[in-house]
């Protein structure tokens, strides 16, 4: 019954609609309105050219408002080293294209208005000129070549290769987590191929490898204060991508195809809690390129330690091998020399290819 | 029926040269396989109409599902079947929305849409053609994009889905049915449907690019062309350059989906099995995709470029400012088009030093694109500005335009691209600036070429209500955009309530969800003022907007052939408006010199 009624009145709706069109269409042609050229009649050019001012006034106060409403949502709290670079770099082309924003919408809607048709006036001819082409082509192209050297340099050093001592973290991408390793105490990763990964071994390491005997998987990542960390990412079905916010960090997780990150963390996680007032505050970790049914369901939390907490929590991290005798048992060492010998190669090369 | 095509095909030719034997065309021939390219432009803007329709209202199911997350839409079970499952969206079905009004808006409407209408509508009636140089080339170009368009509506229907790996559709997602389920029948017909619909934008665009330099009539020099035919000839340019890679990447993709090889794959490990696949690169795939990706958001854009440059002027009552600059800064933007599709991928793992080399290349683009801004602008400084809604349509794009232009500097900036790139910054800049800036222009296309094309005029007063509603909603859906952008808000999230990061805009996403939903709504406006005056519009007369080009000489209902008698010859350029001294506001192309003394420039003075 609802819906028939609902139904009803939409109908009527549309009939009450149409009956107003019908009459205002006959109405023009009672006026003579309809005998003008289109667009010279004073109501239409009233009301559009008001529109327009109108339009220009509330859609840019509009603008003000909401935007200075959502500035502090918007801009989430910084916790690397890198991402105040960022950070200034994106403000000041804020800037810069702000004010031609406001300076072209300005003069659109501005000179829609001014000069909207009246009968007795006629427009000025006015074709061509060079010098003021030549004027609003160098303008742009000198900001553009100073965004473009702001950029660059910012882009070289954050794309630098990773400092020597940095912390290594291995995050590796799947449908639909992440996991993440650590090297351990020697600092270097186990070698792992795809062909080796089963249920347990889901990073499909290689424990003929000794270098892979002390990694281990947390469930959280942690990382230690004002250190660089070097993320290595790689994925082991299709294409994800780490995404951390608030550290102004993301590079696609590429299966074949190993990507590296590094940055610094500059705040705590219980620095960022009493900084944002949150006790329950997390760094939290992002998938953003499309990887099907669970893509937005991807979080993993980063913890940002102290450098003495993290050496603490180093220490108590279990490691794999060692929990899990079974799957290291099934490596023989003749079959990893190769395996070792042919990996160490192609990561070597990766490295060199992806430095500046 | 094979023996009536043979009989009646000598007629048509016939008909080519003598006008009056037109009307032995029968009903087939004249309205469905069809080869007057005002006919094919109009079923392009049939397709494209019905599309964008699709496109939209697949927009407002994903829109239901990010304004309202803990919703419920048990009512939507009757349309959706099982991808409502206990009133929640599937979450596969999520992806398979916005990736098929991906391709549905870039493709079917904006690209076979606009410039299927307008370059098979304009080009010929603007350059002074009897015809498109092959009209049989041009009906298979529509009949294969109705084919692609069949096929691409069908795997709607699909059990398993339509295709759900966005519309970039990049492997190894794409390639893998064990990946998602959109990426198995679905997709299979996804790259058939892509295939097809690049046969057709290839035969269409040898056909304008032909016609456009061959069949000028007497008079129409290069530059004298309105700049509606100049953008439409670098889109045809371009599309004939960058749609072959977009078909050597779809190929490549149906070789690794279909025949095993490894393209795009490597070193994969799936649901439960080590794939054999090693040494291929999804990169690559992303490098194909993109060198065509990028020059079709110019080929969406440019020939919104034209439409509104030509209803600018018109309108302004005003020659458009800077024409030689407007033509030079297309080149520039087409040129450039070629040469900045990385900076889609400067997260991708790509040599950093790529990333710097394409940040410049993009952020060029900025210059040319400015100059048309400011010729734009300078072209309404001390107009006469009539208010037709093909104006209010053209000035709405402009300010879109610049809104979603200005983003792209930010965006293309690769340090900043770090923290933007797939989130809501990018959704909210394309949208303004490839589309609704090119709906945008569709719109101002539609409205003022309506009367030549059915003989009527859109209603003004309900088209002045469509654009205002169409305007305010379009900013109200993409402005807020850009703060939960900013705050790194991700793409293509069904859900993201599991993010303490990204709950924090429930009510800014359901605000947007209702301005879209009004936006949307306001597009029936369109549709019955569309449907309703091809019937019932009022009677157009011969030049409705007074204007210079060569479309408004042809009767009110040009035949078959255009003009009736002789081609008209061209004298001057299509921007003769306002001109000092002459006794009218516009002085049509085919009015010679000789005709026009009073108005004429000291260097005019000896031209015919």
């Amino acid at each position: 019954m609802i819906t028939f009624a609902i139904g009803l009145s939409i109908v009527l709706l549309f009939v009450i609609l149409f009956l107003l069109f019908r009459i205002g269409t006959l109405a023009s042609i009672f006026r003579g309105s309809s005998q003008r050229a289109v667009g010279t009649t004073r109501t239409s050019n009233r009301v559009n050219s008001v529109l327009f001012l109108l339009f220009l006034i509330v859609g840019g106060a509009a603008f003000a408002w909401s935007f200075a409403d959502s500035w502090d949502t918007m801009n989430l709290p910084l916790a690397s080293v890198h991402g105040e670079w960022t950070d200034d770099l994106f403000w000041t082309t804020m800037i810069v294209i702000g004010v031609v924003f406001v300076i072209t919408q300005i003069l659109l809607f501005y000179y829609s208005y001014k000069y909207q048709h009246q009968d007795e006036k006629r427009a000025y001819y006015y074709p061509h000129n060079n010098k003021l082409e030549i004027v609003w082509t160098m303008i742009p192209a000198v900001v553009m070549a100073l965004l473009v050297f702001g950029g660059w340099k910012t882009w070289t050093k954050i794309t630098s290769a990773a400092p020597e001592d940095a912390v290594v973290i291995e995050v590796m991408g799947k449908q639909f987590n992440w996991m993440v390793r650590y090297p351990g105490a020697d600092g270097q990763l186990g070698v792992a191929k795809h062909t080796l990964i089963d249920a347990t071994n889901e990073f499909g390491i290689d424990f003929s490898d000794p270098a892979a005997m002390d990694d281990f998987m947390p469930m959280e990542i942690h990382v230690p204060k004002g250190q660089p960390v070097l993320f290595k990412i790689r994925s082991r079905d299709v294409i994800h991508s780490v995404f951390l916010p608030h550290f102004r960090v993301k590079m696609d997780a590429v299966p074949g195809m190993p990507t590296k990150f590094w940055f610094v963390p500059s705040k705590t996680t219980d620095e960022m809690r009493s900084e944002t007032g949150n006790p329950d505050f997390k760094y939290e970790l992002a998938c953003t390129e499309i990887c099907g049914r669970g893509h937005f369901a991807m979080r993993f939390i980063l913890v940002v330690d102290e450098p003495e907490d993290y050496q603490a929590w180093l220490a108590k991290q279990p490691i794999f091998a060692e929990q899990n005798p079974e799957v290291v048992a099934k490596f023989s060492s003749s079959f990893s020399q190769q395996a070792v010998a042919e990996n160490k190669t192609g990561e070597t090369a990766a490295e060199v290819k992806s430095e500046l | 029926m094979s023996s009536t095509d043979i009989s009646i095909h000598p007629d048509v030719h016939h008909a080519h040269d003598e006008h009056d034997h037109h009307h032995d065309q029968n009903f087939l021939e004249k309205y469905i396989f069809s080869q007057d390219h005002k006919v094919i432009a109009k079923q392009f803007l049939f397709a494209g109409i019905f599309w964008a329709f699709i496109g939209g209202f697949l927009s407002v199911i994903f829109r239901l599902q990010l304004g309202w997350p803990e919703a419920t839409f048990t009512f939507l079970e009757p349309i959706l079947g099982g991808w409502i499952q206990n009133g929640k969206l599937d979450p596969e079905f999520y992806l398979a929305l916005v990736t098929m009004h991906g391709t549905i808006m870039v493709f079917f409407v904006l690209t076979a849409g606009l410039s299927g209408t307008f370059a098979n509508f304009l080009i010929p009636l603007q350059i002074g053609a009897r015809d498109m140089a092959s009209g049989f080339m041009n009906m298979l170009s529509f009949w294969i994009f109705f084919l692609s368009s069949v096929i691409m509506f069908w795997s709607l229907f699909l059990e398993t889905g339509p295709a759900g790996g966005g519309w970039t559709v990049y492997p190894p997602l794409s390639a893998l049915p064990q990946a998602i389920k959109g990426s198995a029948s679905g997709m299979t017909m996804w790259l058939i449907s892509m295939a097809l619909f690049i046969v057709s934008q290839l035969l269409a665009g040898v056909n304008y690019i032909t016609t456009i330099i061959n069949l000028r009539t007497k008079g129409m020099s290069m530059t004298k062309l309105p700049l509606t035919v100049w953008a439409l000839f670098f889109t045809a340019i371009l599309g004939l350059l960058s749609f072959p890679v977009l078909f050597s990447a779809a190929l490549l993709l149906i070789f690794d989906r279909s025949f095993g090889t490894s393209f795009y794959l490597s070193d994969i490990y799936i649901a439960g099995e080590a794939l054999t696949n090693t040494g291929g690169s999804p990169i690559l795939f992303q490098h194909l995709f993109w060198f065509l990706g990028h020059p079709e958001v110019y080929i969406v854009i440019l020939p919104a470029f034209g439409l509104v440059s030509e209803v600018i002027a018109t309108n302004s009552r005003k020659p458009i400012f800077g024409y030689r600059a407007m033509i030079g800064s297309m080149i520039g933007i087409a040129i450039l088009s070629f040469v900045v599709w990385a900076h889609h991928m400067f997260v991708t793992g790509m040599n950093p030093f790529l990333g710097s080399v394409f940040m410049f290349l993009t952020l060029i683009i900025a210059v040319p694109s400015a100059v048309k801004v400011f010729n734009w602008i300078a072209t309404l400084w001390r107009g006469n500005i009539r208010f037709s809604t093909g104006m209010l349509f053209a000035i709405g794009f402009v300010s879109l335009f610049i809104s979603g232009g200005l983003t792209g500097i930010i965006l293309g900036n690769s340090a900043l691209d770090i923290q933007l790139h797939d989130t809501y910054f990018v959704v909210a800049h394309f949208h303004l600036v490839m589309g609704a800036a090119a709906f945008f222009g569709m719109f101002c296309g539609v409205y003022h070429w309506f009367p030549k094309m059915f003989g009527r005029m859109l209603d003004e007063k309900l088209g002045a209500v469509h654009f205002w509603m169409t305007f305010i909603a379009v900013y109200l859906v993409f402005m807020p955009m850009h703060y939960i952008g900013i705050a790194g808000f991700p793409r293509r999230y069904y859900n993201w309530t599991g993010f303490e990061t990204f709950n924090i805009f429930t009510d800014m996403n359901t605000f947007i969800s209702l301005a879209a939903i009004i936006g949307f709504g306001a597009q029936f406006l369109f549709l019955f003022n569309f449907i309703y005056s091809i019937f019932k519009g009022r009677r157009a007369t011969q030049n409705p907007w007074h204007s210079n080009t060569l479309e408004w000489t042809t009767p009110v209902l040009p035949g078959h052939g255009n003009w009736p008698g002789e081609i008209p010859t061209v004298y001057r350029w299509p921007y003769d408006y306002s001109k000092p001294g002459a006794p009218e506001d516009f002085i049509p192309q085919n009015v010679p010199f000789s005709a026009t003394q009073s108005s004429n420039l000291p260097n005019e003075k000896d031209l015919e």
